[in-house]
């Protein structure tokens, strides 16, 4: 008789989950799952609630990216009251948001994926951590920690809370960025584009070159990409834009995100809590097989990496074309979302420097008028962990009537599942299995940081 | 002698987790000298039922501290923090959602069934999906603060809480002390100008920004409930404050209550809806007076409203 292997919980991830992995009577894996563990509700507790108090509710979808909740709503409230921000109150927002990015990007590699790199992926679990890493490597981590505390620290004085955030309000921003703000925060993201320069320098000497028959094997499968770039120069866009879909061969199709209910669907699985979104303007309905997967698209870094035409800043821009010239467009390989996470956080240092070096960036025009009214709004940014939608529609009042949310992480929820099975089945043979094979499994979920 | 610690999260948005690592520096030699931490999802791989998942029953080392964040809204999290109370001395809820609830229990204010159909039949989800009930946790009747399910020995809330008050609680456990935390409000903390109950008769809501001047001192504005918002500050428990000033009102935005109330056991809507009343002003005019609880609806304090039931002839 076959057995369930039980990896519970996934770790070192930002939510919960458990992998099942069948074996058969030979051994060898017929199937594998990822069960995603917690349903909340958002999308019906903020019926009801006055739509320009929804942003300081939903940023508690994530700790970790409470940012992009909250600004995502709030480009939602915006749509559904027709308020157009100031200019300062959009770009405040996008500087807090890609300021976000760094602090995350940070934390994901560093934190949470370098211990499997930097002691290995067989190293003794007690061990394999951060707390490993600090012992292992303590010069590196000391400056890790450092970095990771500026950019927090940054934000949360700025901006009040860098947890679950309230400065970001329907029509702009709740205050002014002072002249003494804007020049502390530029010598700080300076400091940070330095790190952010290092730390992929670091990575690609000690773990891309290191791990390359890792990163060619473990966990690839063959999908397609969505992000979002530049309307009219299709750049790499976190904040706002033009939504992208690519399939595997490289061809795609840029729409509004107003439109995003034609080309998105949500499959479920009754294994999991998470729905699965798909291509659903691709006509071919959903399957995760690994040989001919259909409807299948993945989001997060790799994705934005594949999909943009070019980044608009110099030093990721040389990185971007680096990358291309090893790996072509698009890369298919999952561990090398780490690789793009890192070109993202150079991206990220550079855009807000060029926010904070707008001259518009101080000026107190923050908030535009606002009356709550009746309407529909459409609130899309990237979140680390891929394309956020928000879809809010109000009634008279201006309360919340009917929410649809499409969450970061879920677009990659089915192509996870193709990795830890396509892991799985290249790692476990004739039922042979320890700890680092395991591990190496989960690796294939933590490369997508869900 | 490091202190064994197990941390664990139950309904939570890993805020909390973000809000430890942001103790920054000092983190440093907490988690490498101080304790020794034996389990921590987010951090380590310790796993449940054994490495390679060869185990029958969730298992959780033993530890002097255990640190619980997340409220418990599923019978897996309930299976844990049974767990965690069974292994670890000292026992220690983390954040509002464990003290309170927190955002997670607006769904206390609903019918919980009804809700989950309605969230698999959004315009994007496929037609005939059903809720998953395959290898997944099944939800609990309600979310419950872990006090409701276990003997808690320490309550920290915030949303997320305060670094420096999680560092404190840590050292005064390694050193054997009581910590020193805030019994006070958001308001017996916050330096805004009082001048006294004015002519405010009516809630505003935060469609506008605060009067304020740009760049000058915080204690020269005037209290945001003076300005006629609704600021949850003399409800809500202190602690929120870093730079001088409760958080929400250094960004010159109102509080809305996030570390939960500052009676003890104190219901934050009816309390908040008397100081209003206190101050002359009309607590109708606040829209949605039951998100005045959207930290605190634990406890049963937030419930599904009554249905109109239907009149008979």
């Amino acid at each position: 008789m076959g057995k369930v292997i039980n990896i519970a919980p996934v770790t070192r991830i930002e939510g919960h989950a458990k992998i099942a992995i069948h074996l058969g009577d030979d051994g060898n894996v017929q199937d594998a799952f990822l069960h995603i563990q917690s349903l909340r509700g958002f999308e019906k507790f903020i019926e009801g609630r006055p739509a320009e108090e929804v942003p300081r509710i939903v940023n508690r979808i994530c700790g970790i990216c409470p940012w992009m909740h909250h600004l995502a709503s709030n480009k939602a409230v915006d749509g559904a009251f027709g308020v157009t921000p100031t200019e300062t109150g959009h770009k405040l927002r996008e500087m807090c948001q890609v300021m976000a990015h760094i602090n995350d990007k940070i934390l994901h590699f560093f934190f949470l994926a370098a211990p499997d790199f930097v002691l290995g992926p067989d190293a003794d679990y007690s061990v394999r951590n951060v707390i490993g890493v600090v012992k292992a490597a303590p010069e590196l981590a000391g400056k890790v920690v450092k970095m990771r505390q500026l950019g927090q620290m940054m934000l949360d004085k700025f901006a009040g809370k860098a947890i679950h955030p309230i400065a970001g309000v329907v029509g702009g921003f709740a205050k002014p960025m002072m002249e003494e703000e804007r020049k502390e925060l530029l010598e700080g993201t300076r400091t940070l584009l330095d790190f952010s320069l290092y730390a992929l320098e670091y990575a690609i000497d000690n773990v891309f070159s290191k791990y390359m028959d890792v990163i060619s094997d473990l966990g690839v499968i063959r999908t397609g990409f969505l992000g979002t770039v530049d309307r009219e120069d299709g750049a790499l866009r976190l904040y706002d834009g033009r939504q992208r879909m690519m399939k595997a061969d490289g061809s795609y199709v840029d729409f509004e995100g107003a439109a995003y209910t034609d080309f998105i669907g949500e499959h479920v699985e009754p294994w999991g809590y998470s729905k699965m979104p798909y291509a659903k303007s691709w006509n071919e309905g959903f399957d995760m097989s690994l040989a001919a997967p259909k409807g299948i698209y993945r989001a997060n870094t790799l994705a934005r990496i594949n999909v943009c035409d070019k980044i608009s800043t110099p030093k990721a821009q040389a990185a971007l074309e680096t990358f291309r010239s090893s790996f072509g467009r698009p890369a298919q390989q999952t561990l090398l979302y780490h690789y793009a996470r890192l070109i993202e956080m150079v991206y990220a240092c550079e855009r807000t420097i060029e926010l904070l070096e707008w001259e518009g960036i101080t000026d107190p025009n923050v908030r535009a008028h606002v009356e709550p009214k009746a309407g529909r709004g459409i609130g899309i940014v990237e979140a680390p962990r891929g394309t956020l939608i928000h879809d809010y529609t109000t009634d008279d009042n201006g309360c919340i009537t009917k929410a649809n949310l499409i969450v970061g992480t879920t677009h990659n929820i089915a192509p996870m599942n193709m990795s830890v099975k396509q892991a799985a089945t290249t790692l476990i043979k004739d039922g042979i299995y320890n700890e680092g094979l395991l591990n190496q499994v989960e690796m294939a979920v933590r490369a997508y940081d869900p | 002698m490091a202190v064994t610690t197990a941390m664990e999260w139950l309904g939570s948005c890993s805020g909390c987790e973000i809000a430890i690592l942001n103790i920054g520096e000092d983190l440093v030699p907490i988690i490498t000298e101080a304790l020794d931490i034996v389990h921590c999802p987010v951090l380590m791989d310790h796993k449940y039922f054994g490495q390679c998942g060869e185990g029958l029953t969730l298992t959780i080392p033993e530890a002097v501290v255990g640190i619980v964040t997340g409220g418990v809204s599923n019978h897996e999290h309930l299976e844990v923090l049974e767990e965690m109370r069974a292994k670890c001395k000292v026992l220690i809820a983390l954040g509002t959602c464990a003290t309170h609830g927190g955002i997670p229990a607006l769904m206390n204010g609903q019918d919980r069934a009804e809700s989950w159909e309605g969230i698999f039949h959004t315009e994007t989800t496929d037609p005939g999906a059903k809720i998953p009930t395959v290898e997944v946790p099944a939800p609990l009747d309600r979310v419950y603060a872990c006090d409701e399910k276990v003997k808690i020995d320490m309550q920290l809330p915030g949303c997320p809480p305060n670094p420096a008050l999680i560092a404190e609680v840590i050292l005064s456990l390694v050193e054997g002390r009581d910590p020193v935390l805030p019994g006070k409000s958001v308001c017996d903390t916050c330096p805004t100008r009082r001048e006294g109950k004015g002519d405010v008769s009516q809630v505003k809501r935060f469609i506008t920004n605060a009067d304020f001047v740009p760049g000058a001192p915080i204690d020269e504005m005037r209290c945001l409930l003076e300005q006629g918002y609704l600021c949850m500050g003399p409800v809500t428990a202190a602690g929120c404050a870093k730079r001088g000033a409760p958080a929400c009102i250094s960004a010159r935005v109102p509080c809305r209550g996030c570390f939960g109330p500052v009676r003890k056991d104190g219901n934050q809507l009816l309390d908040m809806m008397n100081a209003l009343a206190s101050n002359g002003i009309d607590y109708k005019s606040v829209v949605d007076r039951r998100s005045i609880l959207r930290f605190s609806g634990a406890h049963g304090q937030l419930r599904p409203m009554k249905k109109r039931v239907v009149e008979e002839d």
